[in-house]
């Protein structure tokens, strides 16, 4: 029986988080209710993927834990939740993500307790998000994640923050709208069997949805997901959030929040849509493709840390859309892998940034200079995180990438070839951005004397930095029981692209 | 009947103890008031009326039932955020127990006008739910703005009655018959009565306050009193909505192929103009205002997807708009009230003086603009459903386009409220009792009707009985 809850409690517990957030007064006591809640959040994330492992030994369905219960009966809506392979490492990347976030906003002075509240309050969307079956709740959580960023960029940001807070939020909501309609029309024809109208995924799976309703739907529904998921050209929120956002924020942006179209477009439109998925595909990779190019490149010009890393981050996020759209199961394995690993890297990299602007007040690289020999720790961790960025074997990167370029070979079709050795280009251009921001940031002297006396890193700092460090270099190192997870899930969306 | 009733005989009350209570306790009457039409709120909840008086005048059933238990609650919210207001403006200028009479009576020709069952009956029940509002419009006799609101109210509400009249009129030339059931059976699409059902569409529009019908509208909020403005666009044009949806699913179902056409593109007009027009507004009362054209539009949604999930989809949504706007109609009232502000500019700093009440706004705008997990989202995800359901996907989509539109200036007022310090924000304040009741029950409102869906099947079964 309490087997059987294990996944909703990945809403209560959040939720109470917040509850008991709400009275408390004052820093001290909201980052300890949040540190408790996320720690237990972290605990239960570790234990599903061991009982998820246990349980898909002697369970063959596509989806485990599942529970199902009716809720609005007359549009046959369901509060449906399950996990497969792909959900729960994504469920645990973004437990770790929220525990470092918490760490790194250890000393937020400014309304802390809202801070937590809209944080958590965003994390319950995105665990929502992964965990459900039906999607008219996939869809309240969807935009249960996207609202509270208004809030946390707003008040909290930097920069021109009412900007970027309003930029973001319109983008990613008007994407939602737009995913609306797309849903209402999977929805309508999901009785294309003569079964009745439903919203649950793996009901609609079975059904043939009509050759053109699909190709209608197919690009409505995609592009609503892969706009959060910085597809080119709908990318343009993501500079600016990032760059505004609060440090935690942009963690948990750009590590979890851009997760989800990703998550969306495989478990949605792909998985439902296939048909659609095989007719658009060409036009997808196309974009997608343009976005790891660009993204690389417009991260060479850039000399603002947190836009060199949200271009890099569309640059990376591009490459998983770009191997969801190859349609077969290396690349599929490839760009899960690839969410995991950007989500570890990019919330590293962020706190990171966090950090430095901290200390120095600047985040302009041509200002800084040296910082290896005043903040060894950081720096230090900086240089890991370029390389495991920049695909070096060993950390997780290269490990994602690799599978992504070999799936994406696989195609015989010169243009799918064209496209993936275009791709393959970009990493050489991450490798340029990366190297360079290393060898100003971190080498050379000390440009500044000011930057002498740089407060050395906390042991708060230091816990956030190490939860995302270790599960990048163990990924890296024994990526097996990770791809072994994922390639189980893959087979049931293989369905209908074959 | 036993509504009407009940709240006649509240009214006649009223006017007997404004007889007898000495004028230094005149406070009582508010009291009283909000006292006996909390019972007759509560009491409307058991026991359903379903019957046909008056040879087919008046008709009553469970769904109309409960739409006028809707409307209570409504107007008992309501009465509840302006009990203050009263206390304070009113009473002193030895009006008080007018405001109730007013208000009931146009109330009470509501009640008359949804249970209409012939054209005689919904146009008596017309003119009497719209004349009190335009004296109440024009309450605040000392404000010049406030009589100029009463006067646009009157005049073109007036022209609107007349208008259609008219329409009713040419129905009656074509059909033989004001009676409902007879002229469903008579109406075919021949000219003139085309031309009846526009004229009569127009009329019915005014109220709801649909483009191209939606002139007044601003102008009349911002210069009544909020709880007028609040009234009017809650109440009235909640009732106005439902007495359409019954018009047309009813007698003129026969010229549905018709009327879907002009419904459609009177959605999509709505929508855009309402949201475009809200976007520049610095008064709250006119963002409001605009904002409640938009709903409306959205609304129109769900009766162009006429079916039972239609008819429930609307109740549903006007059900969760009343709780949604009077809940931000309630916080402008008490700022307004406390300190006499009303632009967006003076809510910046807000959360940080007044953390209860920007929420309590937060949350009214959230559902307004269709954010879940409250519950005007659901309010809207059925209403498109309902219109998908038909296959107007288009609509749909340019629906949700407005719901874009319409995020960014609910978030202006959020970000005043949340994102900037503000200069001079609004000092901490205590609202009194009543209106903190007010508030309340639309914040629990706005969270659990969306939520806890027994409602909306209820709600379904009702309306599966009344088409």
């Amino acid at each position: 029986m309490i087997n059987m809850d294990i996944l909703s409690l990945f809403i209560v517990v959040p939720a109470l988080t917040v509850l008991v957030l709400i009275f408390t007064k004052n820093l001290k006591q909201a980052r300890i209710v949040a540190l408790a809640g996320s720690l237990v959040q972290l605990g239960m994330a570790i234990n599903l993927i061991f009982s998820y492992i246990k349980e898909r030994a002697m369970n063959d369905a596509i989806m485990v834990f599942t529970k199902d219960v009716v809720w609005f009966k007359n549009f046959n809506i369901h509060y449906n939740i399950g996990v497969d392979g792909i959900s729960v490492a994504l469920l645990l990347l973004t437990a770790i993500i929220v525990l470092a976030g918490v760490f790194i906003s250890w000393k937020m002075e400014d309304l802390p307790k809202e801070f937590f509240i809209s944080l958590i309050v965003l994390s319950i969307g995105v665990y929502g998000f992964f965990i459900s079956i039906d999607l008219f709740t996939m869809f309240v959580f969807f935009e249960i994640a996207v609202i509270p960023m208004y809030l946390l960029i707003g008040i909290w940001g930097t920069g021109p923050r009412e900007f970027s807070a309003m930029k973001l939020t319109l983008m990613l909501m008007g994407a939602s709208a737009i995913l609306l309609v797309g849903i209402l029309g999977i929805y309508f024809n999901s009785n294309a069997d003569g079964g009745a109208l439903t919203f649950n995924i793996l009901e609609i799976a079975k059904v043939n949805i009509p050759s053109d309703v699909q190709k209608l739907f197919f690009p409505i529904t995609f592009i609503g997901f892969a706009v959060i998921g910085a597809l080119f050209p709908f990318h343009t929120w993501s500079p600016d959030g990032h760059a505004s956002a609060p440090t935690a924020v942009s963690m948990l942006h750009a590590g979890v929040l851009m997760k989800l179209g990703g998550y969306g477009v495989f478990r949605v439109a792909i998985f439902l849509l296939p048909e659609g998925a095989l007719h658009w595909s060409w036009f997808f990779i196309i974009l997608s493709a343009f976005g790891v190019i660009y993204g690389a490149f417009a991260a060479i010009k850039q000399t603002d840390l947190k836009y060199i890393n949200a271009y890099s981050s569309v640059s990376h996020l591009g490459l998983v859309l770009f191997a969801l759209l190859m349609l077969n199961k290396t690349a599929w394995n490839g760009a899960i892998l690839q969410s995991l690993s950007h989500g570890l890297m990019t919330a590293l990299f962020f706190a990171l940034i966090g950090m430095i602007y901290g200390r120095t007040h600047t985040r302009d690289v041509t200002k800084l200079g040296g910082l290896l020999k005043v903040i060894p720790f950081i720096s230090a961790v900086y240089v890991i995180a370029g390389l495991a960025s920049l695909g070096l074997p060993g950390f997780s990167g290269f490990v994602a990438e690799m599978n992504i370029f070999v799936g994406a070979f696989q195609n015989d079709d010169i243009f799918y070839r064209v496209a993936t050795i275009l791709a393959v280009s970009a990493i050489v251009v991450t490798a340029v951005y990366i190297l360079r921001v290393v060898g100003i940031m971190l080498m050379g002297p000390v440009k500044n004397e000011a930057y002498l006396t740089l407060e050395k890193v906390r042991w708060y700092e230091k816990i956030g930095i190490v939860l995302l460090l270790l599960p990048i270099i163990s990924i890296g190192v024994a990526p097996l029981w990770l791809s072994e997870l994922i390639l189980k899930s893959l087979d049931p969306f293989l369905r209908g692209v074959l | 009947m036993r509504q009407e009733i009940a709240l006649l005989a509240i009214i006649m009350l009223l006017v007997i103890a404004e007889i007898f209570i000495p004028k230094d306790r005149k406070v009582s009457i508010i009291h009283l008031t909000i006292f006996l039409f909390g019972i007759h709120t509560i009491v409307g909840f058991f026991h359903m009326d379903e019957n046909n008086l008056f040879g087919g005048m008046f008709r009553t059933n469970h769904l109309i039932h409960f739409f006028k238990n809707i409307l209570n609650i409504g107007v008992l919210i309501l009465l509840l955020q302006s009990a203050d207001w009263i206390q304070e403006k009113i009473l002193n200028q030895n009006k008080g127990s007018e405001f109730f009479i007013l208000m009931f009576s146009s109330l009470l020709g509501i009640y008359f006008m949804i249970s209409a069952g012939d054209f005689l009956m919904f146009y008596l029940g017309l003119e009497l739910s719209t004349l009190p509002v335009a004296a109440l419009a024009a309450y605040e006799t000392m404000k010049r703005i406030s009589s100029e609101s009463g006067i646009k109210l009157i005049l073109s509400s007036a022209l609107a009655s007349g208008v259609s009249l008219f329409g009713i009129s040419m129905l009656y030339a074509t059909t033989g018959s004001i009676y409902f059931n007879e002229i469903v059976q008579m109406i075919s699409s021949t000219n003139l009565t085309l031309l009846g059902m526009v004229l009569l569409f127009a009329g019915i529009s005014f109220k709801i306050s649909l483009v191209p019908f939606h002139f007044w509208t601003a102008d009349v909020y911002e210069g009544a009193p909020i709880s007028i403005a609040s009234y009017l666009s809650v109440i009235s044009k909640g009732a106005a909505v439902f007495i359409l949806m019954i018009l047309l699913f009813t007698v003129l179902r026969p010229l549905a192929h018709i009327w879907e056409n002009m419904i459609y593109m009177i959605a999509i007009a709505t929508m855009f103009i309402g949201n475009l027009f809200a976007l520049r507004q610095q008064n709250m009362k006119r963002f409001l205002a605009f904002s409640s054209i938009a709903q409306a539009g959205f609304i129109l949604l769900g009766l162009i997807g006429q079916s039972t999930t239609g008819t429930a989809t609307v109740v549903y949504f006007v059900l969760i708009y009343i709780f949604s706007n009077l809940a931000a109609f309630g916080v402008v009232q008490a700022i307004s009230l406390q300190t006499g502000k009303e632009n967006i500019k003076d809510y910046e700093g807000l959360y940080r003086t007044n953390p209860n009440l920007s929420l309590v706004l937060m949350l009214a705008l959230f559902s307004l603009a269709g954010i879940p997990p409250v519950a005007g989202f659901f309010g809207k995800f059925f209403l498109f459903t309902a219109a998908a359901s038909k296959g107007f996907f288009l609509l749909v989509f340019l629906a949700v386009v407005n719901v874009t539109i319409s995020l960014y200036y609910y978030l202006l007022v959020i970000r005043a409220m949340f994102l900037r310090k503000g200069d001079n924000p609004i000092p901490f304040f205590k609202n009194k009792i009543y209106m903190r009741i007010g508030l309340v029950i639309t914040v629990l409102g706005i969270l659990l009707l969306g939520i806890y869906s027994p409602l909306y099947d209820y709600i379904y079964e009702l309306s599966s009985t009344f088409n």
